[in-house]
């Protein structure tokens, strides 16, 4: 059997546990995560990088992961929607978000889109609306509008804000 | 929309990288961001026998201004030029085109070594690194060599790169005192890409107008500085000279009149900053 065929095996951290799985060279880590790893919360559509539903985070940083092989992330801490709720089973803050504004109906494009914002969160504390708009254009919806999806974002980015700026003063 | 079959192969120095590319030649690819390459492979429009991935190459992560130029190398990622603090200082029309390119976690993984080499004609860094007259950075076993932009991008997703070569870093001229720099384009939804993009350095004597999106790679004119009134009769005769195509995009004429009023428009604002930017 040639190399090109040869399943190698892969270490990575998924949500702050360490996993391991196989893959051929051509295997893609959207593939990666929903088969080897069992991993299905991350959605896979166009498989060539414009709809955003399989955004995850590889090393903290949100990426399509239909545009990268499971090869190149050996080693690497993986983030995807699964780690998102809290260790009770209930929603994570941004997933409450989510439902409370009905930033979602199919539901499809939801983990990706919750993985950007992970990200973008984390650098732009307190975004414009135009800057939610700007990250989200990367991520295609057909139900919502994005309104509602705005409206999630910008409400945890203010609740994450007061939450530190409390922290800081007591 | 699975790649065919390849043998992959992770870089973690480039002298690794130049003996690969040495044996492999055209049968090998590099593999930065992927965030062109991938589409490709799962399109199965690209079809290599050996992939080189440099994207985790400390070698060639940096990005740093060098006595008049910024140098950014093979593995550095587009996000990490935007989020540059430097940044707006020292190339202000990378700031203005960056956030035109693609979507926001594209630029996380693309790199900016990698969108030049790909060569498309509507990308905004081969416009950009056109017009500040910037270099490429080439290497192959047996040297080095650095071509300007004119020399190195020849064609529709083609560059004089050869198959032993790969680009390890590209230098964009640091703005320079009394310049104004401006880059607007436009196309059909955010992060598309551009139906027509203009680049824009205008300096005390000449103004630079590049162009992208409408032949098949950047076009660069210099012009004397001028009244107003005089760019609009060289835009048009311009806007005739790139010979646009119809395609389902845009038609020939509709480019035209962007490259008239969106090239007008570019170079209005870039002449008001260069009004600011006396010291």
């Amino acid at each position: 059997m040639s190399e090109q065929h040869t399943r190698h095996p892969i270490q990575v951290k998924v949500n702050g546990v360490a996993r391991s799985g196989h893959a051929e060279s051509r295997m893609l880590l959207s593939d990666f995560i929903r088969h080897e790893l069992g991993a299905t919360g991350t959605h896979v559509g166009c498989e060539h990088g414009v709809c955003g539903a399989c955004t995850v985070l590889i090393d903290g940083v949100a990426t399509r992961s239909c545009l990268c092989l499971a090869r190149q992330v050996d080693g690497c801490d993986l983030r995807t929607v699964e780690g998102l709720g809290n260790q009770d089973g209930t929603l994570g803050v941004l997933q409450q978000a989510f439902k409370k504004h009905h930033a979602l109906q199919c539901g499809f494009c939801t983990a990706g889109i919750l993985m950007s914002c992970v990200d973008f969160l984390r650098r732009f504390t307190s975004p414009t609306e135009a800057q939610v708009r700007d990250m989200l254009s990367g991520h295609l919806c057909r139900c919502t509008g994005y309104t509602p999806i705005v409206e999630a974002i910008l409400e945890v980015a203010h609740q994450l804000k007061t939450e530190k700026a409390e922290t800081s003063h007591a | 929309m699975k790649p065919l079959a390849f043998e992959y192969k992770r870089v973690d120095k480039v002298s690794q990288a130049l003996q690969w590319l040495h044996e492999a030649g055209e049968n090998a690819r590099i593999l930065a961001g992927g965030q062109s390459l991938v589409i490709l492979l799962n399109m199965r429009l690209a079809q290599p026998a050996y992939l080189l991935d440099i994207s985790r190459c400390e070698e060639l992560n940096f990005l740093r201004q060098e006595k008049d130029m910024v140098c950014v190398g093979a593995s550095t990622t587009q996000a990490q030029l935007q989020f540059w603090p430097d940044l707006v200082q020292a190339a202000p029309m990378l700031a203005e085109a960056i956030p035109f390119i693609s979507h926001y976690q594209i630029r996380n993984r693309g790199t900016v070594v990698g969108s030049i080499a790909h060569a498309d004609p509507s990308a905004e860094l081969p416009l950009c690194l056109a017009t500040l007259d910037g270099r490429v950075v080439l290497r192959s076993r047996k040297g080095s060599r650095e071509l300007d932009s004119v020399q190195f991008q020849q064609g529709m997703l083609t560059t004089a790169k050869k198959s032993d070569e790969m680009v390890t870093e590209v230098r964009f001229p640091v703005a320079k005192a009394g310049h104004g720099y401006a880059f607007d384009e436009f196309a059909l939804r955010r992060g598309d890409f551009a139906i027509v993009a203009c680049a824009v350095d205008a300096g005390p004597e000449m103004i630079r107008l590049g162009i992208g999106g409408v032949a098949d790679k950047p076009v660069v004119v210099q012009w004397a500085r001028n009244d107003s009134a005089s760019y609009k009769e060289q835009l048009n005769d311009l806007a005739w000279q790139l010979n646009a195509q119809d395609d389902q995009h845009a038609s020939a004429a509709y480019r035209r009149h962007l490259v008239r009023e969106l090239g007008h428009k570019t170079i209005e604002t870039a002449l008001s900053r260069c009004a600011n930017n006396k010291d």
